[in-house]
């Protein structure tokens, strides 16, 4: 049962089509990866899932309900976590309190809301810098914190926008195992990247998007070898 | 109530608008270059009327010659308070750098106070009480000379920006700060520059409108919101705009003194504010932000 | 009371023990003080209640309120005219003013809101209100118009709690509670869920929403519960001053002076607006009735001060006093 189905979505911006027609879906508890060049779609995509606009034309289903047009946190609401591109820490407030924002999303008060965002904290790794102010942290910790408040609000399907730019090799292959837990665990994760090192490890189904088009989406294996995708965006050298 | 009443009014409202109109345009080339808030803007313009006041006090000098010594001054000024005081709060959140200039604009208006006391003052010129009259239709000789004056200054000032180097320089920063950085600008003089411009303009609206009010020290806040409401309304980034914004704002104020309660009139302005803010922020002429 | 047990664990035993101290000290000031002090202590109190009040709306929540002397004006208005026309007393005045200044919050907020108007453009919005209501006021003749509105004084000796009338301990213990009141709900409202939400507004209002807050709700919120907090402020204001002029009460001079404390003692913080009521309120009139004594007697010197004070703190001291002078003293158990 398909998860989140994107269904003839189109998107443009005074005159410039940023999606074109755009269709595809996501299966219940699959890891499914979005790459392209830059300009192609992507986040546009994810805004559209995340309710920051509606899309011009199509559908957008989540769990077999139409979600396109609604508010961003009412696609929360829904079950919907995201990141951002450009990660959004709240500067002024101590890692632990970022997080407990979202986990409130998902509990019945402050004193829940902080065990639990006190766990994820754990999860990621950031437990020891809980009472830091956000804007203290390095970049790599600021996705993680990006990635944590997300979690926090409990969501079944997360998207993640760009996570790995940025990171040093290693920092990426530790989020690589902490999205591969969660998915294991049952989290739908759909995401946008450009780091094809961690689209390689976790992908299981890669969509390639090219001028708002979709040109491919299939397997990773089968991705790297069609002529296409390699003219438009890897390119004839690309190792993996 | 007779047609040549009302268009004599009517005619009064224009000329008073094109000074507002210049008032205004200072506040819209800081607002829209520097991106800074001018709340200060009515205050500067007060202190270049009691400039006036004193200028025509000690040597005679008639408001209009004022505009010349006084804008210069004012442009200094405006140059020095931007680079040291406004310049680090470029970059700081939207509310600090509010706040700095409702303080600078506090201690303004409280300074005047202090200093020339709550009474008001005016200018007296030999040709106060003269008007042109083309048949029935009267005009007021200080409107007249004000107005022109407005025009002359305002044309000046587009004219820089469309011509000059340096006007098209800054029109480069608003446009695209990070860009006209990359580019080898100099933003921060630029920066400095405008609003010295932007001074200069309310220092010669200030000398202006002092031939048609009597300035008191708390005037500064009325002028402020005036600019701000003008500026709104004509269009953030519009210098046709502030000017068009400026005359509309004269001519309907001029109009409800005669049709409702004067007092009414600013009631007005502030109506149109909220409406235009609501419906229309970009404004008349405006671009979209 | 979970929210005073992290208030006292919040601070170290001396800064428990100083706060300890005021409190005590708090209560009986009237005994110890004489009158001009005992008025210098309710224009202290008062202004630390309005600027805890504003504080809810900007510390909290971000947003820019210019124009808060309108609640004030409508709050005052609403009480004294149902006392001096239809002798109702404030305890029954004051719903009239919480109703009056829920509306026009909810109208502000709805309009700037709905409209996406924020930061400077709302600021103004504000300022908008706050001044076409004073016009109107001034226009109202059933009210006094620019003439004023006036609250007969019956008495000053012995009190009247039901309306109001009594001696200056008597104001004073009234402001000293609802300051109290204000602090306490402030300090409930910042730990509890709804102070989360605000604060993750105030921080980045497209993330807050994708963490699933409906922003719009909460922010309203803000604003009238702020506005409802003013308006009580207004009612004090009433029977304390007695007289009502459009252009002192919905004045933005009045506005102005509701943001001084908060700002300088330290926005978004709780103890914030009471030390900046104190610093700001004990120094300008310190530095009038220096004034007075060189035997001048110039109007604005006060006005001036309070601008450069402002000017003072935004430039070198952003954060206000408080951050820095608790971390100084040791005040504040830090993180």
């Amino acid at each position: 049962m398909a998860q989140l189905e994107i269904d003839s979505v189109s998107k443009s911006f005074r005159g410039l089509r940023a999606v074109a027609d755009a269709s595809f879906e996501v299966p219940q508890g699959a890891l499914v990866a979005l790459i392209g060049p830059n300009g192609a779609g992507k986040t546009t995509i994810f805004n559209m899932v995340a309710g920051v606009y509606a899309p011009d034309g199509g559908r957008i289903r989540f769990d077999g309900a139409r979600i396109d047009g609604k508010r961003p946190d009412q696609i929360c609401a829904a079950g919907v976590g995201r990141t951002f591109q450009i990660v959004k820490p709240f500067a002024g407030l101590s890692v632990l309190d970022n997080v407990i924002v979202g986990a409130l999303q998902n509990s019945r008060g402050v004193a829940q809301a902080r065990r639990e965002a006190l766990a994820i904290l754990e999860r990621l790794g950031l437990e020891g810098r809980r009472d830091q102010l956000a804007s203290a942290l390095t970049l790599p910790d600021r996705k993680r914190l990006e990635v944590a408040r997300a979690l926090a609000t409990g969501p079944r399907l997360l998207l993640l926008d760009e996570v790995m730019a940025g990171l040093r090799p290693t920092e990426c292959d530790q989020l690589v195992e902490v999205f591969r837990e969660l998915n294991r665990a049952g989290l739908t994760i759909l995401l946008i990247e450009h780091v094809m090192r961690a689209v390689m490890a976790l992908a299981q189904q890669v969509i390639v998007l090219h001028h708002g088009e979709i040109i491919a989406n299939s397997t990773p294996q089968q991705v790297v070898r069609d002529p296409a995708v390699l003219e438009c965006y890897l390119g004839e050298e690309t190792e993996v | 109530m007779p047609p040549v009443l009302v268009v004599n009014v009517l005619i009064s409202g224009v000329l008073a608008g094109l000074v507002y109109g210049l008032m205004a345009l200072g506040l819209s080339v800081i607002f829209g270059v520097v991106r800074v808030v001018n709340f200060a803007h009515g205050q500067m313009m007060t202190v270049a009327m009691y400039a006036a006041v004193l200028l025509f006090a000690w040597l005679k000098l008639d408001p209009i010659l004022a505009i010349l010594p006084v804008a210069a001054l004012f442009f200094v000024l405006g140059y020095a308070l931007q680079s040291s005081i406004i310049n680090p709060f470029i970059t700081r959140p939207e509310h600090s750098q509010f706040i700095l200039l409702v303080a600078l604009a506090t201690i303004i208006s409280n300074v005047l106070l202090m200093g020339f006391g709550p009474d008001a003052r005016s200018v007296q010129t030999s040709y106060g009480l003269n008007s042109y009259a083309i048949g029935q239709i009267l005009f007021d000789q200080s409107r007249v000379y004000a107005g022109s004056a407005a025009i002359a200054c305002s044309a000046a000032l587009f004219a820089f920006f469309r011509f000059a180097p340096t006007g098209k320089a800054i029109r480069a920063c608003a446009d695209n700060y990070l860009g006209a950085k990359v580019v080898g600008l100099n933003v921060k003089h630029l920066y400095a520059l405008t609003f010295g411009l932007g001074a200069a303009c309310v220092a010669a609206a200030g000398c202006m409108i002092v031939l048609l009010v009597d300035v008191t020290p708390d005037l500064g806040s009325y002028y402020t919101l005036l600019a701000f409401v003008i500026v709104i309304v004509g269009g953030l980034g519009s210098m046709g705009g502030a000017l068009l914004g400026g005359v509309l704002i004269g001519v309907s104020e001029a109009l409800a003194g005669l049709f409702f309660d004067p007092a009414a009139k600013s009631m007005f302005s502030f109506a149109l504010l909220i409406l235009v803010l609501l419906f229309r922020p970009q404004g008349l002429l405006g671009r979209r932000r | 009371m979970s929210a005073l047990r992290d208030l006292l664990s919040s601070l170290t035993p001396l800064g428990r023990a100083l706060l300890a101290l005021m409190a005590a000290a708090l209560l009986v000031l009237p005994y110890v003080l004489n009158s001009y002090l005992l008025t210098l202590a309710i224009l202290i109190l008062y202004l630390a209640y309005t600027g805890q009040a504003w504080n809810v709306m900007m510390g909290f929540c971000g947003q820019l309120s210019l124009g808060h002397a309108l609640y004030v004006g409508l709050g005052a208005y609403a009480a004294a005219v149902l006392y001096a026309k239809f002798q109702v007393g404030p305890w029954a005045g004051i719903w009239l003013a919480l109703a009056l200044c829920v509306v026009a919050g909810a109208v502000i907020g709805f309009l700037a809101f709905r409209f996406s108007i924020a930061g400077v453009y709302f600021a103004l919005l504000t300022i908008a209100f706050a001044e076409f209501t004073r016009i109107g006021f001034e226009n109202l003749s059933w009210v006094g118009g620019t003439g004023g509105l006036f609250i007969k004084v019956a008495q000053r000796h012995h009190i009247d709690l039901l309306n109001l009338r009594g001696t200056p301990a008597m104001f004073y213990y009234v402001i000293l509670a609802l300051a109290a009141a204000a602090f306490a709900l402030s300090g409930w409202l910042l730990r509890s869920r709804v102070g989360y939400y605000w604060q993750a507004i105030r921080e980045d209002e497209e993330a807050a929403q994708a963490l699933g807050i409906n922003t719009f709700l909460w922010k309203m919120a803000a604003v009238t519960i702020s506005a409802a907090m003013t308006g009580v402020a207004g009612v004090f204001y009433a029977f304390y001053y007695n007289n009502l002029f459009p252009g002192q009460v919905f004045n933005i001079e009045q506005s102005i002076e509701i943001i001084l404390g908060p700002i300088i003692g330290g926005l978004g913080t709780l103890f914030g607006p009471i030390l900046g009521a104190t610093v700001i309120t004990a120094l300008g009139e310190g530095i009038t009735n220096a004034v007075n004594a060189l035997g001048f007697d110039i109007p604005g010197v006060k006005q001036v001060f309070y601008g450069v004070a402002l000017m003072c703190v935004i430039m070198f001291l952003p954060d206000g006093i408080w951050p820095p002078l608790a971390r100084k003293l040791g005040l504040r158990r830090k993180d």
